[in-house]
């Protein structure tokens, strides 16, 4: 009997070791270790042998169970594992298709992301983000800024004015038209055109404080801001601004970013530092900063920033001696307008309850800026057209934020 | 301004080269545009620099006003004014007995009466006799070449070098052609008519200041003289005319007209009327010298009555509180000094009195610690920051809301556009927007660039439609687009329900201006709303609900509830459109484009929503507190009802709600059904229900009287049980 549970084992074992499916695997199981195989068989029927057998002929066949049960579980772990790999590589797929996207993800307008950009860098400096309206009045667009009651910039030639809704007739679909832009006083010398025949009201009114405009710079807010709040005030106020002009470097709409720190002893220096981690934070750690004199209504002493030119590390020209497309050999780029808050700002901020103890200038100085969302974003990704930021094609779209 | 440098030098020349003085230039206040090149001939070469002269610096429109500047930010010595030695006099004008009185009498050579002192603030002149026109000598062309003016003949040339070196702008008549030999400055009349040197006709208005003689005007003051007196190449007796004018009078006459002049642009800033005097002096030294010109004793010199100087003290601690760096007392003084200020010591600084030319623009203490910072140099400033005791950055909890909002939109894979505030008249034709629609209630501006610019915008709509409208011709076709921006609305006559939250955060109600103002936000899906891949090449299409997904993801992103309720807007495909509410405020509408507007911007239909973005934000500004439901777990059962069709799912999820009272956590729809199984006019919903109790888990047995009453209630809406 012990020679036939040997026998039954090789016999077994020979064949588990030749079954090349996991299904000759279980065929397997069941024919030498099934409830009907002969070594079960075997196993239940030792009680029936003589007593001096039992213990032998029971050994042998438990351990030749234990045996060819181990083998056959070695063997299928062995053969499902092959099958397996055999299935995955039947299922190949060409790997140079294209893949699938996910959601696709759009994209922030580079205007709105570069005004977040530095939003975020003056956060860090510990300013505050206001926003403020549009449509302004000539008190706070102008007079509140020091601009005398004369100053070309209020003229309808460089502000766009906005009917007061008291005179507001349901729109006849014809609207004041005006005469071909003429060059403004900034820019263009020389004799005169010979435009605006017929518009002789063109540039007469200057504005009476409570007219309306559309801002023509964020700045109104820096009034607002301190009638609001007592100082030290440390703000920046993003937001859109109009004027009228379109042309290759002006849109009729533009964005700008202003700032206003007021304190008991805020310096030029000060703007100079201030102005300093923006243009590194924005243009490169590289960058220098220089202070030109210029002249601002609302700000005395007045100055226009320049920002080292990151295109030609400040030198003006290229590694092949020519020179620099992006700066046009100066080194400098102009980036803001900029100084000390003019005296005379304050003097129109009324001491109210809200910012008591006010705005008295022997006793508070700061500094302000103005900044041109669209010149950044222009010189840092090379955008070579203003008319691009409003088109909002797609192609254009995709490339920022 | 053009500057030729030997011309400059001739006045200033410090020992520097071109470059050298750019920069010293360009550091202290007088940009230098750029630098060109004058060919003298014969190989010659000028370097010419372009100035950008600040509007505030007419004294700096004048070759020695700028040889000042250099010479205080260079330290090199300044020449003597050109204007100080005058071979003329002041003093009433002498009696004329040349040969042009005919009968020998003594009588006036020329008379001049200023009608309108408001305007003209000095009127000087001087008569010449015996002049010879001719050509002007090698050395004057050049410089006027040079500085950018064609040279004509002596006369005209000399007053055009004139208003070069000292920025003051004359002019010339032929007194022969003065009818009467008198001027009278006056307003213009209304609709008068004058040809000016260029043989234009320019009609005038009553504001514009007109020089006439015996016959009618002759020049537009301070612009343009005219053609009838002009100096001809007969001519024998010069009336030199040197003038102040109003600044902006002169500006507004001169974008009136359209008519731009170097005499304009200089008068138009405001000049000192001390520099008449100077362009005489100088005028008259060339008229004789190069026209061998007899000058008449005299000048005429009305409507000046001369101004005092001002003096202003400078503290010198002051100094140092603006700029961050001190300057010394000596330095200051030795600065002010070279711009031809005068100094005296005080007890805590300087007494400093302002030169004639610099009257306007210095005025107080800080105009002065200006001209010492950019003649010391900004260069010098240290470098700090400020000391921000107690101020701190930081955005309000609304700022951050609000880029929440926007990366949320972007991470649905959505583009943002930034489209034009201003809008044209026929849109609110083309969004076939009812009469009486408040969107037609657009501010109108008053002076727009083109009639299709002439409104402020009251809905995102338009641009997104012209956004969408250029990318779809261009063959982008499928589309996600959001827009953030602000709304105007005439505050005239606003609805009673459209009082808007004006204490919000950003709300910026009419104040002083009458517009109201809000931020809004748009979206716009056209075509496929995910790119169409090998794998599954026909992706869904933008309808209504694939912009409510996006206004679902919006309200995730800012934990609010947006429901839609139907409705319709006259833009909208009335069957699938909607009103979007949050708690109760309705703040915008979604929906499919109608056709015909769709029609309108070429597109084959849009997906599109607008929602008032500031009051959205004001919503949804609130923290989050902790609630337990991880501890029990909930109970999760599907019931599938059939209901008229009519009966829409809103109602049915409130009715359940309503019924259940308690134990119920959330109910959805997940599944819709409708066909032959259910019936004509009816549609299956299958509804997700979750129970949850705050302190033990729940049992069937503890979820089915809610159940019960779920059932109930529906069976109130005319549905029963499926399945």
């Amino acid at each position: 009997m012990i020679e036939r549970i040997e026998a039954l084992r090789a016999q077994a074992q020979e064949e588990i070791g030749a079954a090349s499916s996991s299904d000759a695997v279980e065929e397997l199981r069941v024919r030498y270790l099934g409830r009907k195989a002969e070594l079960p068989r075997m196993l239940r029927g030792v009680a029936a042998l003589e007593p001096q057998q039992r213990g032998a002929v029971g050994k042998a066949a438990n351990e030749a169970r234990r045996t060819l049960e181990d083998l056959i579980e070695a063997r299928a772990a062995q053969l499902d594992a092959s099958e397996l790999d055999a299935r995955l590589r039947a299922d190949t797929v060409d790997v140079t298709l294209p893949g699938t996207p996910p959601q696709p993800v759009g994209r922030l307008h580079v205007l709105s992301a570069t005004m977040r950009e530095l939003e975020n860098i003056f956060l860090g400096l510990g300013f505050t983000v206001l926003e403020g309206r549009e449509v302004e009045t000539v008190h706070y667009n102008f007079d509140a800024l020091n601009h005398s009651p004369t100053h070309p910039a209020r003229a309808h030639t460089d502000t766009f004015y906005v009917q007061r809704p008291g005179a507001y007739v349901p729109h006849p679909g014809a609207g004041p038209s005006r005469g071909a832009p003429n060059d403004g006083p900034s820019r263009g010398q020389g004799q005169g055109q010979g435009q605006g025949q017929g518009h002789v009201g063109a540039g007469a009114r200057l504005g009476e404080p409570d007219d309306l405009v559309l801002r023509t710079h964020t700045s109104p807010m820096q009034i607002r801001a301190m009638e609001a709040h007592p100082p030290p005030l440390y703000v920046v106020i993003p937001g859109r601004v109009y004027r009228p002009d379109s042309d290759a470097t002006h849109t009729p709409q533009f964005h700008q970013v202003e700032g206003l720190a007021v304190d008991e002893d805020i310096t030029l220096a000060d703007l100079k530092g201030t102005l300093l981690a923006f243009a590194r934070t924005v243009f490169g750690e590289q960058r220098d900063v220089r202070l030109r004199p210029h002249f601002f209504p609302f700000t005395e002493p007045s100055v226009e920033v320049d920002v080292s030119c990151f295109h030609c590390s400040g030198k003006g020209f290229m590694g092949d001696g020519s020179r620099c497309p992006l700066c046009k050999g100066e080194g400098w780029l102009e980036v803001l307008g900029a100084g000390e808050v003019d005296p005379n700002v304050y003097s129109y901020v009324p001491t109210t309850e809200h910012n008591a103890p006010g705005y008295d200038p022997e006793k508070v100085q700061g500094y302000a800026w103005g900044m041109g969302v669209e010149r950044i974003a222009m010189l840092k990704h090379g955008i070579p057209d203003l008319r691009l930021y409003y088109e909002n094609d797609l192609r254009f779209l995709e490339q920022f934020g | 301004m053009r500057v030729p440098l030997n011309w400059l030098r001739e006045y200033c020349s410090p020992e520097l080269d071109t470059a050298g003085i750019e920069e010293r230039l360009t550091m202290t206040g007088t940009k230098v545009e750029t630098i060109l090149q004058y060919d003298a001939g014969d190989g010659d070469v000028v370097d010419v620099l372009d100035l950008e002269i600040t509007p505030n610096r007419p004294d700096c429109l004048g070759v020695y006003g700028v040889a000042r500047e250099l010479h205080a930010a260079t330290g090199a010595s300044l020449a003597p004014a050109p204007w100080s030695d005058d071979p003329g006099s002041e003093g009433p004008l002498a009696q004329s007995n040349s040969q042009g009185s005919s009968c020998g009498d003594a009588h006036p050579t020329a008379e001049v009466v200023v009608e309108c002192p408001d305007l003209c603030h000095r009127f000087t002149t001087r008569v010449f006799e015996d002049v010879t026109i001719g050509p002007s000598p090698p050395w004057l062309k050049e410089r006027l070449s040079a500085a950018g003016q064609r040279p004509i003949d002596n006369v005209v040339d000399i007053t055009n070098y004139v208003m070069l070196l000292t920025g003051q702008p004359l002019h010339a008549f032929d007194l022969d052609r003065v009818a009467g030999g008198r001027l009278t400055v006056r307003r213009a009349h209304e609709g008068e008519q004058v040809t000016t040197l260029d043989g234009q006709v320019r009609a005038l208005d009553g504001e514009m200041v007109v020089i006439e003689d015996g016959e009618g005007p002759t020049s537009i003051a301070g612009i343009m003289g005219g053609e009838r007196s002009e100096v001809h190449p007969d001519t024998t007796r010069v009336l030199m005319e040197v003038a102040n004018w109003n600044g902006p009078n002169i500006h507004r006459t001169s974008w009136a007209l359209g008519l731009r002049s170097e005499a304009s642009g200089r008068f138009e800033k405001g000049l000192a009327p001390e520099q008449c005097m100077h362009a005489q002096a100088l005028a008259t030294r060339l008229m004789v010298e190069l026209c061998g010109a007899k000058v008449t004793p005299g000048t005429i010199d009305v409507a000046w009555d001369g101004t005092r100087s001002q003096t202003i003290r400078l503290r010198e601690q002051r100094v140092r509180a603006i700029l961050g760096m001190p300057v010394p007392r000596a330095r200051q003084a030795e600065i002010l000094q070279a711009l031809d200020f005068d100094t005296d010591e005080a007890a805590d600084g300087l007494d400093v009195t302002v030169p004639a030319v610099r009257r306007d623009d210095v005025t107080r203490e800080a105009d002065l610690i200006e001209e010492v910072a950019r003649i010391h140099g900004l260069e010098a400033l240290p470098v700090t920051l400020p000391a921000r005791r107690g101020a701190y950055g930081r955005l309000s909890p609304t700022q951050h809301l609000h880029r929440r909002a926007l990366d949320a939109l972007v991470g649905r894979g959505l583009y943002e556009a930034v489209g034009w505030t201003f809008t044209a008249p026929t849109l609110h034709d083309r969004l076939r927007l009812a009469q009486d629609d408040p969107r037609r209630r657009a501010p109108v501006l008053e002076n727009p660039l083109s009639e299709d610019q002439s409104l402020l915008r009251t809905t995102l709509l338009g641009s997104l439609l012209d956004v969408a409208a250029h990318n779809s011709a261009r063959g982008m076709s499928d589309l996600r687009l959001f827009e953030v921006g602000t709304l105007f609305v005439l505050d005239g006559n606003r609805d009673a329900s459209d009082d808007g939250a004006g204490a919000a955060d950003h709300a910026r109600g009419p104040g002083e201006t009458g517009v109201c103002e809000h931020r809004a936000l748009a979206v716009l899906l056209s075509g496929r709303i995910a790119p169409a891949t090998w794998g599954a090449p026909d992706p869904v299409r933008a309808d209504l609900f694939a912009v409510k997904g996006i206004l679902e993801a919006l309200g995730a992103a800012l934990r609010v509830e947006l429901e839609c309720r139907p409705d319709t807007q006259p833009f909208l495909h009335p069957g699938r459109s909607a009103a979007v509410v949050c708690e109760g405020e309705e703040l915008g509408w979604l929906g499919e484009l109608h056709p015909l507007v769709a029609r309108e911007w070429d597109l084959d239909g849009a997906a599109v929503m607008e929602l008032e973005l500031d009051r959205l934000l004001a919503i949804a500004a609130s923290e989050s507190t902790y609630g337990d439901v991880i501890s029990y777990p909930a109970l999760r059962q599907d019931l599938a009802v059939v209901l008229p069709e009519h009966v829409p799912a809103a109602q049915v999820l409130e009715a359940v709600r309503e019924a259940a009272r308690e134990l119920l956590d959330e109910v959805g729809v997940f599944d819709v059904y409708s066909g032959p199984q259910v019936g004509e006019g009816k549609r299956s919903l299958a509804l997700s229900l979750a129970f949850r109790a705050p302190d033990r888990t729940l049992t069937d047995e503890d979820a089915a009287p809610v159940r019960e009453r779920i059932v109930a209630a529906l069976g109130g809406l005319g549905g029963e049980l499926r399945g």
